[in-house]
């Protein structure tokens, strides 16, 4: 990966460095501004001397190059891809003085600029020049009289302030909690509709509070490689949303998860209910909010591991029992609660750059590639084995064993970190499939646990437990 | 007043990426490949305020040229062009106002389509100016040689400033 200086957009080029990238072009164009005031460009093909920062080409015919101004030399290149447009794109310019004598006529240069999407991948180009958008809508404001800002759909722009996709972290350990309670006779379907809205008004509250924190403490900025899995909404960096619109949204989502916590508590309130609610909005907080700034120091996946797991799943187990709880809802939080931590765990690896310029302190900060990569795979075995012993202590149905089927995604992520570690745009598909993963173990653990209860119904007799 | 010659307009047509040079501050000519998109009069670019600093240099001092330099841009062909023109920013809608050239755009780089269409990925690149540019000068060598001498076609006198 390319190094760029804080506040670039492009790789720093010396006039060495431009003439080396130009030499590699097939010819190159020539550009003065002429007598008339209008840019000329000429098609060469120069002599390129990079260590002399020279380049010497014929004299255009018909034309005089100027010795008395700025000329500059370009080179550029696509590659047409039909039917869809074209890639690899690339140029380089420099600028310098022209002389001419018997050889022809020589340009010395003294500055260069380019870009080759090869070393800056475009997406990094473009949030490199955010300075750029923020500057011009800032000039076209000052014109109009009136703020001109970057708009979105209120569609797309919901989904990205609110990173909805991102909804299933809350909706499988919900649902399944509520499921298990299910499963053991327990189940009231308006209180199970509203811990499942009220637990998505958590989340939505943590995403977009979220984003809030890592502006105000210079994380998402920071980030200059971010994907949709990760480095936030960015609809703060984008001028599509401000600061201050984010945190009352985020306000507004904790109150509407408060007040159906509130009525929850009411009508199935237990102490472990309001225990559970409790440890919930201060670890939903607490993720990026000071005083505590969980994921600053380090325990960002451990938090979410929790919140994600087993504080979704009992806290609607317990809505549902009135209180009571048990091992099954516990155990089988454990590989949910791993799964969800690795969504984080992966999609911090590309934002580990910026993080570590913000004091962030996620594991893919604090330890080497290769103990980033085992730590994944430990973690991503525990989760089956946490499921298998379950199965095997007679704790969680047989059926839940369906989650096995998953491991062939794991071992796809698996493999994928580490050719990828390095590009947040290769890991991007990685990131795809590691969200997968955990959707999918899920899914089948709700399915399993769909199987259990259909089985009490049809065949009370048949025991899906070992032992 | 003359016409853009019929090769040159082809080349227009057919290019994939043009290089627009613009004069910055310092005098010092700025070049930047684009797409262009020629209606039949003018030369249209756009530029994502991403990339806005050309338009600021637009801004300053409006005049500009286009070449077409590039044999693989243009499906092979070898000839090759530089317009001069004096060019103009049109800014009036930044979000939706340069999708007029969406037809000839996705012409020559169909992928644009679905680009827009999942606009909510990149938002602020489809946050665009239109650079308008009127051909006043245009050279041609037929070849694609400067070492033989370019045709030159005027076709309207300089803008008044």
């Amino acid at each position: 990966m390319t190094a760029i200086a804080e506040g670039r957009n492009t790789p720093e080029l010396d006039a060495r460095a431009g003439f080396e990238k130009l030499a590699t072009y097939p010819y190159q164009i020539v550009t003065w501004v002429d007598d008339s005031g209008y840019p000329m460009s000429v098609v060469v093909e120069a002599a390129v001397a990079p260590a002399g920062l020279t380049a010497t080409f014929s004299p255009p015919a018909g034309l005089t190059v100027p010795a008395d101004r700025p000329v500059s030399l370009t080179g550029s290149h696509i590659h047409p891809q039909p039917g869809y447009g074209y890639d690899e794109r690339r140029h380089v310019t420099v600028w310098g003085h022209a002389t001419t004598d018997g050889e022809g006529i020589t340009l010395t240069g003294s500055s260069a600029w380019g870009w080759d999407e090869a070393e800056v991948p475009f997406f990094e180009y473009s949030e490199r020049s955010l300075a750029q958008s923020r500057r011009y809508f800032d000039a076209l404001s000052a014109e109009r009289g009136t703020p001109v800002k970057p708009k979105l759909s209120f569609g797309f722009l919901t989904l990205r302030t609110t990173r909805l996709p991102f909804l299933t972290a809350t909706i499988i350990p919900v649902v399944l909690g509520i499921l298990i309670a299910a499963s053991h006779g327990a189940f009231d379907l308006v209180a199970a509709a509203l811990t499942v809205i009220g637990a998505a008004f958590v989340q939505l509250g943590l995403n977009v509070a979220n984003d809030v924190f890592d502006t105000v403490q210079g994380a998402d900025d920071a980030n200059v490689t971010p994907t949709k899995f990760s480095g936030g909404s960015r609809v703060i960096q984008y001028g599509l949303v401000s600061l201050r619109q984010m945190a009352g949204l985020a306000t507004v989502f904790y109150v509407l998860a408060g007040a159906i916590g509130l009525v929850l508590l009411a009508t199935h309130g237990s102490t472990a209910l309001l225990v559970i609610g409790v440890v919930g909005i201060i670890v939903s907080l607490g993720y990026t909010a000071p005083p505590l700034k969980l994921v600053y120091r380090g325990l960002g996946e451990i938090a979410v591991a929790i919140g994600f797991g087993p504080m979704m799943l009992l806290g609607a187990y317990v809505v549902q029992t009135g209180g009571t709880l048990s091992w099954e809802p516990f155990v089988a939080s454990i590989p949910v609660a791993l799964l969800v931590a690795l969504i984080l765990y992966v999609n911090e690896i590309p934002d580990r750059r910026g993080d570590a310029l913000a004091g962030k302190r996620t594991l893919p900060v604090r330890f080497s590639r290769q103990v980033v990569i085992s730590g994944y795979n430990v973690a991503v075995t525990a989760a089956y084995v946490a499921l298998a012993v379950g199965v095997v202590a007679g704790i969680l149905p047989v059926p839940t064993l369906l989650m096995l089927l998953t491991i062939p995604i794991a071992l796809r992520v698996s493999r994928g970190l580490a050719p990828n570690y390095d590009s947040p745009y290769g890991l991007m598909a990685i990131m795809g499939t590691n969200v997968q993963l955990h959707l999918r173990a899920g899914l089948l653990l709700l399915a399993a646990y769909v199987i259990v209860i259909v089985a009490s119904v049809l065949a009370p007799s048949l025991d899906l437990f070992v032992g | 007043m003359a016409s853009m010659p019929i090769p040159v307009a082809e080349l227009l047509d057919r290019a994939l990426v043009a290089e627009l040079t613009v004069i910055d501050g310092k005098g010092r000519p700025v070049t930047y490949p684009l797409i262009p998109l020629y209606d039949g009069e003018r030369v249209y670019m756009t530029s994502s305020t991403l990339f806005s600093r050309k338009l600021e240099h637009i801004d300053a001092n409006t005049k500009v040229a286009v070449s077409i330099t590039d044999p693989v841009s243009v499906g092979g062909r070898t000839d090759r062009a530089t317009i001069q023109g004096d060019a103009r920013v049109i800014a009036d809608d930044p979000h939706g106002g340069w999708e007029r050239l969406m037809p000839i755009w996705s012409a020559k780089e169909p992928a644009i389509v679905a680009f827009l269409k999942e606009r909510v990925a990149l938002p602020l690149f489809f946050e665009r100016a239109l650079i308008e540019i009127e051909p006043r000068r245009v050279l041609y060598w037929s070849d694609g040689d400067a070492q033989s001498p370019p045709e030159i076609t005027t076709l309207a006198a300089e803008a008044v400033s």
